[in-house]
């Protein structure tokens, strides 16, 4: 074993990703294990790896960890990427939270079968417009610091981000009412870890395409 | 101002549950303020209390918190019920997270049609029997403590007792095969902080009933 943390998840986005972003923004290495069939999964089930019998999975300092928020936190924890006291954590899990219900409809969208796909990205853009991105540009905004908490980076600056280049994807505009999240965008792109991390042949996984989401929905039913 | 915390929610459990256990567990008083208009809640988002434009709310040490799993986390992390170090709060993240996936699916019940309701609470029985108790009876059995991580009283202890007796409000027999589940039930019910949560007149609130599906709707407005 080489002792990079070990994540097992389908070769996509879902919920690992958001883990593959903040190890790669904590400037950490990591290997991945892809799983195809469902019988994977469930033998994995049934070797107690899996504490629930779900992924994602992390394997991770001598434990084997499920429940993205438990990895995350984990991730952060150990990172030094969750604010100096707890105070500061409160702040940057309220933020993560909010965003965490973002991200749950944007994951959500490229499974909705085609006759919804419009209505749901209104919805999406709606709620990102109106309940989400205001209240990160104004809390930019009220601080005038590069980060959201704490004048450091921590993982509510890596969850924004992540979340606003997946609304991009989405919707080229979705930044045009928020020119701090612009230039806070433009910032943390160039951090050496994330701006690693944005270029071909990183971890970052694209966008799931049409003819594998058959083959993703057997795994999970 | 009292210095209490003070919850802002429906007349109900709901998603402030949770935190009013955790609150109890720990042994703190805290005031609750009901809405019973969807105006109130508008106001609310209105005036910059709600972060996102939803409740739960919490006033604590000066912050209005909102999202529960950031109130809980910061009630925990400050009263001690996040274990000793990282290690042991991922533990208790990854129990607390496990746990809080069955909890769903009993928030959810109430709003359930009528025609669906027995298909939901086979699925509540199914899931609790074959995915989460297990692990629970396990560790407790693997480990021989009283308590699920660090030998030592936890927010996981807390949500599984709330999960457990939400589950037995539903399918009461349900603890039948989970001997050592049943003894930690006991134990968490003799703990004085839980016994005094446990006994009426306590901010424990009741199962939801129709009126508390009514005024979820009206309010929420869910969609």
């Amino acid at each position: 074993m080489s002792g990079k943390p070990r994540l097992t998840y389908i070769n996509g986005r879902g919920r690992m990703e958001s883990i593959r972003w903040l190890l790669a923004a904590a400037g950490v290495e990591f290997e991945e294990v892809f799983l195809q069939t469902r019988e994977q999964l469930l033998k994995l089930g049934q070797d107690g790896s899996l504490l629930f019998q779900q992924v994602p999975m992390v394997e991770i300092d001598g434990m084997k960890l499920v429940q993205t928020r438990a990895i995350l936190n984990y991730i952060a924890g150990k990172y030094n990427l969750y604010g100096k006291d707890l105070k500061e954590r409160a702040l940057i899990d309220m933020y993560v939270e909010g965003m965490a219900d973002l991200y749950d409809i944007i994951m959500n969208h490229d499974f909705k079968p085609a006759n919804e796909k419009e209505k749901d990205l209104a919805n999406i853009m709606d709620k990102a417009t109106n309940r989400y991105l205001p209240v990160f540009e104004k809390v930019l905004k009220d601080h005038g610091h590069d980060f959201l908490v704490g004048n450091k980076l921590s993982k509510a600056d890596v969850s924004l981000l992540e979340n606003i280049l997946w609304l991009e994807e989405l919707k080229p505009d979705a930044l045009a009412k928020f020119p701090l999240l612009q230039s806070f965008k433009a910032r943390m792109s160039n951090m050496p870890n994330i701006k690693k991390f944005l270029q071909p042949g990183s971890a970052k996984k694209p966008l799931i395409q049409e003819k594998d989401i058959p083959n993703v929905m057997a795994i999970f039913h | 101002m009292s210095g209490k915390p003070r919850l802002t929610y429906i007349n109900g459990r709901g998603r402030m549950e949770s935190i009013r256990w955790l609150l109890a567990a720990a042994g703190v008083e805290f005031e609750e303020v009901f809405l019973q208009t969807r105006e109130q809640l508008l106001k609310l988002g209105q005036d910059g209390s709600l972060l996102f434009h939803q409740l739960p709310l919490v006033e604590i040490d000066g912050m209005k918190l909102v999202q529960c799993r950031a109130i809980l986390s910061y009630i925990a992390g400050k009263y001690n019920l996040y274990g000793k170090d990282l290690k042991e709060r991922a533990l208790i993240d990854m129990y607390v997270e496990g746990i809080s996936d069955l909890m769903q699916l009993i928030l959810m019940f109430p709003f359930s049609p009528p025609e669906a309701k027995e298909k939901k609470i086979a699925t509540i029985a199914e899931k609790a029997t074959e995915r989460y108790f297990p692990v629970f009876e396990k560790v407790l059995k693997q480990h021989g403590q009283d308590f699920l991580v660090g030998n030592r009283f936890s927010w996981a202890d807390v949500q599984l007792m709330e999960a457990i007796l939400a589950v037995e409000e539903k399918v009461p027999s349900v603890l039948s095969g989970f001997p050592q589940l049943q003894a930690f039930k006991t134990k968490m019910s003799n703990m004085p902080t839980i016994k005094k949560f446990l006994q009426p007149g306590s901010p424990r609130k009741p199962p939801p009933d129709e009126n508390y599906v009514a005024t979820v709707m009206k309010i929420f407005k869910l969609d």
